[in-house]
């Protein structure tokens, strides 16, 4: 079952530089969704049966893989933009900064020391790199819904540790947290509705009036 | 049951005012239920109720001290609510309304959690709550503020989540049971594996420190704070930093009890001190005087984390500057909200001698600035002397002499915007302009009563709050 799951998370990392390379928005979109469903069957692979994960993996799928890519691809058609367009750092850098991070991710795991059951295992390396791309995409590029689609990738690397602790937490604080974290989404989607109103363009360097003079 | 009532009755209060259609009735909701929240904040500071089953949900000193500070201030926001909205009536205040009382539910469920889970999950769910307040005005300046704000804010309470996760792996890892408890935390503390747990301490300090505003995650707050309505600013600096504050001395429980407790404290000396020197640069020559508060803020913070780095006695003055903060800012953004409105502006080359356009406002902001800079006989001087003698009997040479500098420097640059805005030579009024919105009773009893608490505080400290003090400072590890 290991090697299977590792092959999943090996998927997700490959999936976070489809992310950081492309500049087609719906395809960046529904590289994230094929993510989170990657990511919500997860927890059926590493973990015994119960209820309680087929749950997390029921939830998981729709949330990811259904209902936040299909608010996003929304926004996306309303403010009819297709492209990301001059990322404040490019795309050949980025890829390599996100290669430099995951190496990073894989150096800084090895120092950490893992349970015995999940020795040997891809999730800390994984995770921390799929943080820190989701970090990267989020500060390097302009338009509102790249910078969304970097949050939900942080999420995602977050999730993929949160998997380690599956059996550990409470049903109840594990529902909140997915709930929260969509309800963020949920909302930044109508900021970013109101940014393409207000602005007539989705570009968060237009929103440049407040500063210190 | 008395906690319950607390967490469900403001959600009730939020149904009722969604539902309202009287737009020009539906803010007396407002101070209703922060009537009863007072009675039964003070039913529970009376007769405290004991743990939850499971242990999960207990108000202990600490989160008394935070629920009381945020209660009477969302109180004195209520209030001055009413009258505030009878002057946006052009706007729906439903949203307004349901999401301040779902955010006071919230900020309660904050300070009864002692599951790290339970409060992540709370606090969470207050900054997104605050995002439709701070877009109240719905304008451009209101959005972008908005989504840096909100942006900023989830990507630092995300690194906290997985700080949180780190925390409950390191239990795993020591063969411990896997747990979110504070107390069962706290006791295995020692135990649990020094990698994780110190990976989990940083992470929980940038996020909850950019929830808190700490230098250098600070960016969002002059933004937010300068566009959001009054009442939002003050439940902002007051209620959510509160809140954020809670959840960072949480962390320091768990972390004062592991062998790295040192390290942890000088972090966050190191992280207090850096946010009251960015305050000092950036209060000076400030020429928004919302912003300026939004500074102000941001030094506070940054004497909270300074007084928990610095432990010991301090600890009784980060408490009890906790409490001070939120209720002086109260005065500060309510007054300033009343000073702007009578301008219709502020920005300090428009805004110049308030005091005679709206005399109470204007000496009210003038007070709450001398309060809120540390000069006697208000509260947060007590605090603030608290915090410095400490630095100086422990030893922290260094840390003491810098917070005074940084201080000082502070009061000037907040002087410096503050003095001409109260005390200038007020604007010619055109002929035929509107007279401008004079003082009401409304929209300054709630602040004279905040101003009077501080100055009642600051002469005598009740024996109750003197002792919520000391067992809250008990349970952070002073006294030991």
């Amino acid at each position: 079952m290991g090697s299977l799951a590792d092959q999943f998370l090996v998927l997700s990392l490959l999936i976070n530089f489809i992310v950081l390379g492309t500049s087609r928005l719906g395809f960046a979109v529904r590289a994230v969704a094929i993510q989170g469903v990657v990511l919500g069957l997860l927890p059926a692979l590493i973990h015994p049966f119960s209820w309680h994960i087929v749950f997390i993996v029921v939830l998981m799928i729709c949330a990811k893989g259904v209902l936040i890519p299909w608010l996003i691809t929304n926004a996306i058609r309303k403010a009819e933009i297709k492209r990301e367009v001059e990322p404040f750092i490019g795309y050949i850098p980025t890829l390599v900064l996100g290669a430099i991070c995951t190496a990073l991710a894989f150096v800084f795991a090895k120092r950490l020391p893992m349970a015995v059951e999940h020795q040997d295992l891809l999730f800390v390396p994984a995770s921390i790199a799929t943080l820190m791309t989701g970090f990267l995409v989020l500060t390097t590029r302009r338009k509102a819904i790249s910078q969304v689609i970097g949050y939900l990738l942080m999420e995602n690397g977050i999730f993929i540790f949160g998997l380690l602790l599956a059996e550990a937490m409470p049903v109840m604080v594990e529902a909140g947290a997915v709930l929260d974290l969509l309800v963020a989404i949920f909302v930044m989607g109508i900021i970013m509705n109101h940014i393409s109103r207000e602005f007539s363009s989705l570009d968060t360097s237009r929103l440049t009036m407040l500063k210190e003079e | 049951m008395q906690l319950s009532l607390m967490l469900f009755m403001p959600v009730v209060g939020a149904i009722i005012a969604w539902f309202l259609p009287d737009n020009h009735r539906r803010p007396l909701v407002l101070p209703f239920f922060a009537v009863i929240h007072l009675a039964l904040l003070s039913w529970v500071l009376v007769d405290t109720p004991p743990a939850s089953a499971g242990g999960w949900f207990l108000l202990d000193p600490i989160g008394k001290l935070v629920m009381f500070s945020f209660s009477i201030l969302f109180a004195a926001c209520a209030w001055y609510a009413v009258n505030y909205l009878r002057y946006r009536e052009d706007r729906s205040n439903r949203i307004l309304c349901s999401a301040l009382l779902l955010c006071l539910s919230a900020m309660c469920l904050v300070s009864i959690s002692q599951n790290l889970g339970v409060l992540w999950v709370a606090l969470e769910t207050t900054s997104i709550l605050m995002a439709p307040l701070i877009y109240f005005n719905h304008n451009a300046r209101s959005l972008e503020a908005t989504w840096k704000y909100f942006l900023i804010c989830s990507v630092g309470i995300a690194v906290a989540l997985l700080g949180i996760f780190f925390l409950a792996y390191s239990t795993i890892v020591a063969h411990q049971d896997a747990t979110l408890l504070l107390s069962s935390l706290i006791e295995d503390a020692p135990r649990l594996n020094p990698q994780w747990r110190h990976t989990a301490f940083i992470f929980l300090l940038v996020g909850f420190g950019s929830k808190m505003g700490l230098a250098p995650m600070h960016t969002w707050k002059p933004d937010a704070y300068g566009e959001a309505p009054g009442i939002v600013g003050a439940l902002l600096a007051g209620g959510l930093v509160n809140c954020a504050f809670l959840s960072l001395m949480r962390v320091y429980q768990i972390a004062v009890a592991t062998q790295e407790a040192a390290t942890f404290q000088n972090a966050l000396i190191v992280m207090g001190l850096l946010s009251m020197a960015f305050a000092a640069v950036f209060m000076a020559r400030q020429n928004d005087f919302k912003r300026m508060l939004a500074y102000s803020s941001v030094e506070h913070v940054g004497i909270l984390t300074l007084a928990l780095g610095l432990g010991k006695g301090a600890l009784l003055g980060a408490l009890f500057h906790m409490v001070n903060n939120c209720l002086t800012k109260g005065v500060l953004f309510l007054s300033a909200g009343n000073i702007h409105r009578a301008f219709g502006s502020k920005n300090t080359a428009v805004v110049r001698g308030a005091i005679r356009w709206v005399p109470w406002s204007g000496a009210l902001f003038l007070t709450g600035f001398l309060a809120i800079t540390g000069s006697p006989p208000f509260a947060p001087f007590v605090s603030e002397f608290t915090i410095v003698s400490s630095a100086f009997t422990t030893g922290n040479y260094w840390a003491g002499s810098l917070f005074l500098v940084f201080l000082a420097a502070i009061f000037i640059g907040m002087a410096l915007t503050v003095l001409p805005v109260v005390l200038g030579e007020p604007p010619e009024l055109e002929a035929g302009a509107a007279e401008p919105d004079r003082d009401s009773f409304v929209s300054i009893m709630p602040l004279l009563v905040l101003m009077a608490i501080m100055l009642v505080f600051g002469i005598w400290v009740p024996p109750p709050l003197r002792e919520l003090l000391t067992a809250g400072a008990r349970l952070l590890g002073g006294y030991r």
